[in-house]
């Protein structure tokens, strides 16, 4: 028992000393994550911060120019250019110089100020319809504040329903208070699964995988001695993240590190499970790298970082039911912004757990019947 | 004219040599054509930015025949499925065990407060996922004007302005006709970059390079066939993403065809330019796909304008993507497939393309010459 535990820390030892020796794959280990945290950060939103317009104003009255006056004093809406014609539409929005183009029609202001309800026509730059959407969301919002102004402004009833709305555990519905916290779950799942796949790998395809299998090493010790190193530079990235969440973006952390050091744990033995799987089929770097990454494309893409689970299609929704980033994510969100504990926790920490054992296990069982 | 005879037929060997290596590894091929499937298959059924039916715990405590109705607004709408309970601690603890996505609360003194025209109506989202929040009050606004509507009578809901919006390029509001173009470049960079980065590595890792610069092959002549298979491999690519395009998701193609090959084949030629340059420079296999992938997919996915629109980013990180050949790729291929030929978009973003592809591969030959002396 001893003797193992003593050639499983040796093993550690050499596993950190291959990858940490060159100063270059120290630099690949850890600068990515950073990098790409502080990106993502910054642009992996769907909010809009500004809305670039173009206006014909046909009517050049005192409502036309309030109303264009609401929106061109709310910060986000961009007046780019004041059209004549109704042919210049087209060439702002092809040229994407407008997102969206404002027509106001002759007769604007007598419809208003007859209380009949006066259309504004808007075509917007489908190109990007999600983008285009939220932009005419933008106009819907400012639109329905002016016509509660203009109203109680001329004596007419004012909106019969005020909505008030409270957001929980993100007052401000940032974007990034959700975006960040799930990229401690991505990169470390994407760094640690492509670094365990390779290290292998790269044993096999040097041949210094031989030589290990004629020293006392037995299959489970070598595996051991794979996985835990690859472990503790992933649980390394996650606190990178973690760190650069706090203290750049300052995400206010409400949860309890123990928690979430537990399930980042659990996760990650799923993760090294994984690569370990992968290195087991791949016959050399470049198939280890290529396998890798078709398992955590899609393990990505569908784990809820970019488009919500729910309107995934039904058979997509229960195949995901095998991705351990989908209750990594789930877990690390809830207890970094809900303070979640074990209670809400168990759908996420009881699948991780099932995950990890088995693809361990499973790695375990595909590399004894490779090496005999 | 012997000698030219003599380099062409070394080329064709050499490439013969890499286009049998494609065809022999399971997973070149797994990348050429499974990648490109899983892509669109993934993007085309997985990903939807359109929410589907949100849940929502509503808590009358007014009951009357108004906030009856108001509930019944909810009931009836297609983007509610409502659950009735009897107090707002209930509503809570639902939508904190995610039972519900969110809460709506009519207060007791609503029909009251209506009449005098100042009624209030509460809704409470689970922030963590902000964009489905938002969304959620946004959908709300439809059931309350409904009910507003039939509680005042006709022309009574309908504010002094009416907006009427028409979405150019994409009337039906359909996420495919920006996703499809943008997978495109997503499949190229992943076969042109990634895939070359990693095989040219491998010849410096084993050392068969070196046994190849002993042979009259010149350095321009190796890195054209490597360039050749692979750029066959990416072109396969563009062909299956533009069947699914066209016959999956029936996304309309506006500009001519030869435009957008001639786009696609720019790109094609930037991203085999940065795998076969990051190679040349690393010359490790690890280090290279690592590379490969940080500077050039994970920027054509979040960068690019692909998932997430340019214009949503702060200006610094805009100013990035200019130094990124994916953003524009993914500008080219939207703009041709949904807007067609508009001159001041596509050359002088084609331009740009053009001149990162002669560069780069302009960098590649040069250092690949310095390691032969």
């Amino acid at each position: 028992m001893r003797s193992s535990l003593l050639r499983i820390l040796a093993l550690i030892r050499k596993e950190f000393l291959a990858v940490l020796k060159d100063p270059r794959s120290r630099f690949i280990i850890f600068l990515p994550p950073i990098l790409q945290c502080l990106l993502f950060g910054y642009a992996a939103s769907f909010d809009l911060n500004s809305v670039a317009y173009a206006v014909l104003d046909r009517d050049h009255s005192r409502a036309s120019a309030a109303f264009l006056a609401r929106l061109d004093g709310s910060g986000i809406f961009l007046r780019k250019a004041d059209l004549s014609r109704n042919g210049d539409i087209a060439a702002w929005i092809d040229s994407s110089r407008a997102l969206l183009v404002i027509q106001i029609d002759r007769d604007f202001e007598r419809r208003l100020l007859a209380g009949e309800p006066a259309p504004i026509q808007v075509v917007a730059d489908g190109r990007n319809s999600n983008t285009a959407g939220t932009a005419l969301g933008y106009l819907g919002t400012l639109v329905d504040s002016f016509n509660a102004d203009w109203r109680s402004l001329h004596g007419q009833p004012g909106p019969p329903i005020r909505i008030v709305t409270r957001s929980w555990y993100n007052p401000n519905l940032d974007s990034r208070w959700s975006m960040i916290p799930s990229l401690i779950g991505t990169l470390t799942m994407m760094g640690t699964l492509m670094l365990t796949a390779l290290s292998v790998a790269r044993e096999r395809e040097q041949g210094t995988f031989d030589q290990l299998l004629v020293t006392p090493f037995r299959p489970f010790e070598i595996m051991a001695g794979k996985a835990l190193p690859n472990m503790v530079i992933g649980l390394t990235q996650s606190t990178t993240i973690l760190l650069i969440a706090q203290f750049w973006f300052h995400i206010p952390f409400k949860g309890s590190f123990a928690i979430l050091y537990a399930g980042l744990g659990l996760f990650l033995l799923a993760a090294v499970g994984l690569g370990l799987f992968v290195s087991s089929i791949a016959k050399t770097m470049q198939q280890a790298m290529l396998y890798a990454f078709l398992l955590v494309m899609p393990f990505a893409l569908l784990s809820g970082l970019a488009t919500p689970i729910s309107s995934m299609p039904a058979f997509l929704q229960s195949a995901m039911v095998i991705n351990p980033l989908r209750y990594a994510l789930d877990l690390t969100k809830r207890v970094y912004l809900e303070d979640a504990g074990f209670a809400q926790l168990y759908p996420d920490f009881l699948p991780l757990t099932i995950l990890g054992l088995l693809t361990l296990s499973g790695a375990a069982w595909l590399f004894s019947k490779r090496l005999t | 004219m012997k000698d030219m005879a003599a380099k062409l037929r070394r080329i064709r060997a050499l490439t013969l040599k890499e286009t049998r290596q494609i065809l022999r590894d399971p997973s070149s091929i797994a990348i050429g054509v499974v990648f490109p499937l899983m892509m669109i298959l993934l993007f085309g059924y997985g990903l939807s930015l359109d929410i589907s039916r949100l849940s929502v715990a509503v808590v009358d405590e007014d009951i009357s025949s108004d906030s009856t109705a108001l509930v019944g607004a909810f009931q009836l709408s297609h983007y509610f499925a409502v659950t009735q309970v009897h107090s707002m601690a209930e509503a809570v603890a639902l939508v904190r065990a995610r039972k519900v996505d969110g809460a709506l609360l009519i207060p007791s003194d609503f029909t009251r407060r209506w009449h005098v025209g100042d009624a209030q109506l509460q809704i409470l989202v689970n922030g963590t996922d902000p964009n489905q929040a938002r969304i959620m009050l946004g959908y709300a606004q439809g059931p309350v004007a409904e009910w507003s509507a039939s509680r005042a009578g006709p022309g009574g809901s309908a504010g002094p302005v009416v907006v009427v919006d028409r979405m150019w390029f994409n009337e039906g509001n359909d996420s495919h006709y920006f996703l499809v173009p943008g997978l495109i470049v997503l499949v190229m960079t992943i076969i042109g970059a990634f895939l070359t980065a990693m095989v040219v590595a491998r010849e410096w890792e084993r050392g068969t390079l070196e046994a190849l610069f002993v042979t009259p092959m010149r350095a321009g002549e190796f890195l054209f066939s490597k360039f050749l298979p692979y750029f066959g491999l990416g072109m396969i690519g563009f062909v299956l993403c533009l069947l699914a395009g066209k016959f999956l998701f029936h996304v309309p193609l506006r500009g001519p065809f030869f435009l957008l090959c001639l786009a696609s084949m720019t790109y094609l030629m930037v991203a085999l330019g940065i795998g076969l340059f990051v190679s040349t420079v690393v010359k490790s296999q690890f280090l290279a796909s690592q590379l490969a992938m940080t500077l050039t997919f994970l920027p054509a996915m979040m960068l690019s304008g692909f998932l997430y629109d340019l214009r949503s980013m702060p200006a610094f990180i805009r100013g990035i993507t200019y130094a990124l050949p994916a953003r524009y790729a993914v500008t080219l291929m939207q703009t041709l497939y949904l807007a067609g030929d508009v001159r001041s978009v596509v050359w002088p973003n084609i331009g740009v393309l053009a001149a990162m592809a002669a560069a780069l591969l302009l960098a590649t030959r040069l250092a690949t010459r310095k390691q032969l002396s």
